[in-house]
């Protein structure tokens, strides 16, 4: 592909009225998104959005590539087949913790199995918000909904243990607040050839405002969140006070200060490609006073079999050949 | 009034048969015996000798059941003739019964005066026990009915094959090899081409290949040394009527032979992705063994089949999914989107008897309701159903300009029994084929005579949409609650289905005299069964004409003034009564229905006494 002239985030906005909610974390993701498309410089018409039901699936009317909004949960089988036709394509799939992980939960399982080489956004805002407000398959336990009004009392889905159990190849989260943040985790996301799931904190302002607590604030974000770089220590806090340890015996990491609680050299060093930990990364902040780790958790490449990651264009079948196939005798 | 047919009155018309120009021939077993494979050996051998065939398998919905029970037993039947044959049979001439079980879940199938050939090798206290019999079912009493050729097909195969040095195991496999000689010999058939066949086929193991050849030829041999022939004389078969280019094929095998001409034909790649289903699954096998021109994909369900498919219409290929009942259902939430979205998809159902599992392995005619209604809101989708094996290849090229033309989904409805049933077939010259025209460059913005958009795939430069399943702008393609633009959306998905509807060459087939007493209206499969029917009426003086409908919606144009040059009308249909009352509702005539939902094709004689009747035949 050539491309005439640098393209500029605004080159991938649509003319259509953006109708989120004032406040709504989505429009953050689509400034990244635009901003990310830009970078990486294919041209609008060779760039696809898939998308399911949801606020979130909105998102392909609001850029100015081809996009499709299709039906609740089913995004990602969509988006397979748009690549078994065209596999040239720059393919992305939108969807909300309702679309991916529950209506949808089989399709995300099957996709991410398959590894077919797909940008899988996951807006999670952990809760229902354009059927208005029902508690979702990532709300906590207790939250109160229209369908829960004494407090749910389903525990919720991790959706990178989740797709972790579906054997991801790149497995990602970031904020839609952390602008800083979340452009260089798409960045990645689209890079690595396969399925890459990018699971995105987004905050609802109508239905679940501050659902993710202090991560989505800037001035407690620095403590409630560790930001993962591969080959570095894993540190936080506002002046890296704080750090992360594995325990061997739980295969769980455990939240030190380093020296204080433990030598400097013990906070563990991310390491993309190991599998196990990559679970237990995707495990923190499931208990009290641990952070939630942000940034690509996961990320290896393929062993050299044959996948849907490397499919080829194929061409349609030459009139000799059909002549020949009907000839044969049966 | 729904006329329920009545077989036990049916039987007794059953008229003289001296004449006979054909000849049915059955084989019944475990399906560990081998019995489709001898059935298909027998099909082709009849075919190389230059008979007319069609033939059914029947088979079990479980894989390996214990062997020589009743749930385990597997049926091949073959119709070969001199002339045309247009149905597997109603009755067998000659049964072949390779244990108690098979024999007493088949002997009602045998015509009196039939002859009927029994394993005595497995005709013994073991036997009897598994198939939960206290005694030989061989009724000597019976001899009237049918006469029996008792061989103990096991212990002579065993002997053809000592010299072989295979062991029991593998020598006892070859039976079926054993009892298809002797069922060739005593149809008057040669050996020659399955000789031929088990030697390609058997070309890696020459042990394996001479032994079955000597068994087959044993089989062969033993009819002759003991001078056995049939009750009846065998009809003589002409050799030189068919065409060199003939070859004989399942419904499955065109309807997948359609699919990939399809993308020839249109010059586009085909996508075709599906769930595993009985009896469907058949067409995802033949369609992955194409050599080119098809991506097949195996869904993680029925949904996400339609779903990929969807994408891959959109993508800009030539998308097919296919599935039976059940998954319909499951389909139904991807037509609505194929049917806003305005893309076009092919669907195939191969019907089978239902509802919810039913029996996955026989056929029904119970899904037409389903394909013509069965959607949320109003969603108009075209529904072909083929009439032949044959007519699989080209039903799928009716379905894709359809579809293309009309830019929406179109469904195929198959059933159990026309996927796997057997005929022959004059492949069509390639070059006498239409192309089939997509809309690619085609301008932007609606066509005034086809009502459609264009098909601009993601990949075309300037072309950028926003597409999905939100109501749209009529004019713009932009999201739309605009209450008369919805009222006039809906009219323009019914319209522009029923302008492109014109591109199905032939919607009716019709067969017998312009006007009449009786027009006999039916769809799919029961194609041969109809037409033998009507064609039997007409032969005792009866005017009565058949009418097949390959496209049943929308329905063809001016079927009511054909209705109106017969006094009446009757639909034959495998099901209660669906094509009936949609008949009624289109045309207002008192369409009267002919039912049969037993999970079997229709025999020709039942279904002549039931139009007999309509028609207050006599005879």
């Amino acid at each position: 592909m050539t491309i005439a002239a640098q393209l500029t985030a605004m080159d991938f906005a649509s003319t259509e009225e953006v109708r989120w909610c004032p406040g709504c974390g989505d429009y953050a993701i689509l400034k990244a998104v635009r901003q990310v498309l830009a970078e990486i410089g294919r041209p609008p018409h060779e760039v696809v959005f898939i998308s399911g039901i949801g606020c979130a699936a909105r998102f392909p009317y609001y850029l100015s590539t081809y996009g499709f909004h299709t039906i609740h949960g089913r995004a990602p089988a969509v988006a397979t087949g748009v690549k078994l036709a065209n596999p040239g394509l720059d393919v992305w799939v939108v969807g909300g913790d309702g679309d991916f992980l529950s209506i949808g939960g089989n399709h995300l399982m099957h996709v991410l199995r398959r590894d077919v080489d797909l940008n899988l956004l996951l807006f999670n805002n952990a809760i229902y918000g354009l059927t208005k407000g029902q508690y979702s398959p990532t709300s906590p336990i207790g939250t109160r909904s229209p369908s829960s009004p004494t407090g749910s009392v389903e525990p919720p889905v991790n959706a990178l243990r989740f797709a972790l159990g579906a054997g991801a190849t790149f497995l990602a989260r970031s904020v839609d607040a952390q602008q800083d943040h979340l452009p260089g985790v798409l960045a990645r996301a689209h890079a690595h050839k396969g399925a890459s799931l990018v699971e995105i904190l987004q905050n609802c302002i109508i239905y679940h405002d501050g659902a993710f607590g202090p991560i989505s604030e800037k001035a407690h974000a620095a403590e409630a969140s560790v930001r993962v770089v591969h080959g570095e220590q894993m540190r936080f806090g506002k002046d890296g006070e704080l750090g992360l340890v594995f325990d061997a015996e739980t295969s769980r990491f455990r939240v030190a200060r380093p020296g204080v609680d433990c030598a400097a050299g013990e906070i563990a060093r991310h390491d993309e490609t190991d599998l196990m930990r990559a679970t237990a990364l995707a495990m923190l902040g499931e208990r009290q006073g641990e952070p939630t780790a942000i940034g690509v958790l996961h990320q290896r490449e393929p062993n050299g079999a044959p996948a849907l990651r490397d499919l080829g264009q194929v061409a349609p079948m030459r009139r000799e050949t059909l002549s020949r196939l009907l000839a044969a005798a049966s | 009034m729904n006329v329920v047919i009545d077989h036990e009155r049916a039987l007794e018309r059953s008229g003289d048969r001296s004449a006979r120009t054909s000849t049915v021939v059955r084989f019944a077993g475990d399906s560990g015996d081998g019995i489709q494979l001898a059935g298909v050996q027998f099909a082709r051998s009849a075919a190389d000798g230059g008979a007319w065939l069609m033939t059914l398998p029947e088979y079990p919905a479980e894989i390996r059941a214990p062997a020589g029970t009743t749930f385990g037993v597997s049926a091949y039947q073959i119709q070969f003739g001199s002339g045309e044959v247009l149905t597997p049979g109603d009755e067998a001439d000659m049964l072949v019964a390779f244990n108690p079980a098979a024999f007493i879940t088949n002997i009602d199938f045998l015509r009196d005066g039939g002859t009927v050939v029994i394993d005595e090798g497995t005709f013994n206290a073991r036997g009897f026990a598994k198939a939960k019999l206290g005694a030989d079912p061989v009724d000597e009493s019976a001899a009237a009915r049918y006469r029996t050729i008792r061989v103990d097909i096991s212990r002579r195969t065993l002997e053809a094959l000592e010299a072989f040095g295979v062991g029991r195991r593998d020598a006892m496999r070859a039976r079926n090899f054993w009892a298809l000689g002797l069922a060739l010999w005593l149809n008057e058939q040669p050996t020659s081409a399955c000789e031929r066949w088990i030697a390609e086929r058997f070309a890696a193991d020459r042990t394996i290949a001479d032994a079955n050849a000597a068994a087959l030829r044993s089989g062969h041999a033993y009819g002759e040394t003991m001078e056995l022939a049939l009750s009846q004389p065998l009809p003589v078969l002409a050799k030189t009527k068919r065409a060199s280019r003939a070859r004989m094929i399942s419904g499955t095998d065109a309807m997948a032979l359609g699919i990939v001409a399809v993308g020839a034909l249109s010059a586009r790649p085909v996508t075709y992705c599906s769930y595993p289903i009985t009896p469907a699954s058949a067409l995802l096998h033949a369609l992955a063994r194409m050599p080119e021109g098809v991506r097949t994909f195996q869904a993680e369900d029925e949904i996400a089949a339609i779903s990929a498919a969807i994408g891959a219409s959109y993508a800009g290929t030539i998308a097919v999914t296919a599935s039976s009942g059940p998954g319909l259902s499951l389909k139904t939430e991807g037509l609505g989107l194929a049917v806003a979205a305005e893309l076009p998809l092919i669907v195939v159902d191969v019907q089978r008897a239902g509802p919810s599992t039913g029996m996955p392995t026989k056929p029904e005619q119970s899904d037409l309701d389903m394909a013509v209604h069965g959607r949320h809101g109003e969603s108009p989708v075209a529904v072909l159903a083929p009439a032949t094996s044959e007519d699989c290849f080209h039903v799928m090229i009716d379905a894709a300009r359809l579809a293309i033309r009309a830019m929406t989904p179109v469904i195929v409805l198959s059933d159990a029994f026309l996927a796997n049933a057997v005929s022959e077939w004059v492949p069509p010259d390639i070059a006498a084929l239409e192309p089939v025209l997509t809309h690619d460059a085609a301008t932007p913005g609606r066509d005034p005579d086809t009502l459609v958009r264009c098909w601009v795939a993601p990949g075309t430069p300037e072309r950028e949409t926003r597409v999905g399943g939100l109501e749209k702008d009529r004019a713009s393609g932009n999201i739309s609650y605009d209450p008369d633009n919805h009222e006039a959306m809906v009219a323009l998905r019914a319209e522009k289905l029923a302008r492109a509807a014109g591109v199905v060459g032939r919607p009716t087939l019709h067969d017998g005299p312009e006007d009449g007493d009786l027009l006999v209206v039916g769809w799919g499969s029961t194609f041969g069964a109809i037409r033998q029917a009507s064609r039997n009426l007409r032969g005792r003086g009866h005017r009565i004409a058949h009418l097949h409908i390959r496209q049943l919606w929308p329905l063809p144009d001016g079927l009511g003034d054909i209705f109106e040059r017969y006094r009446r009308i009757a639909c034959a249909e495998l099901n209660t009564g669906q094509l009936t009352r949609i008949l009624r509702a289109e045309t207002l005539r008192d369409v009267r229905p002919v039912s049969q939902i037993n999970g079997r094709p229709f025999r020709i004689d039942t279904l002549e006494a039931a139009l007999g009747g309509i028609i207050g035949d006599a005879s």
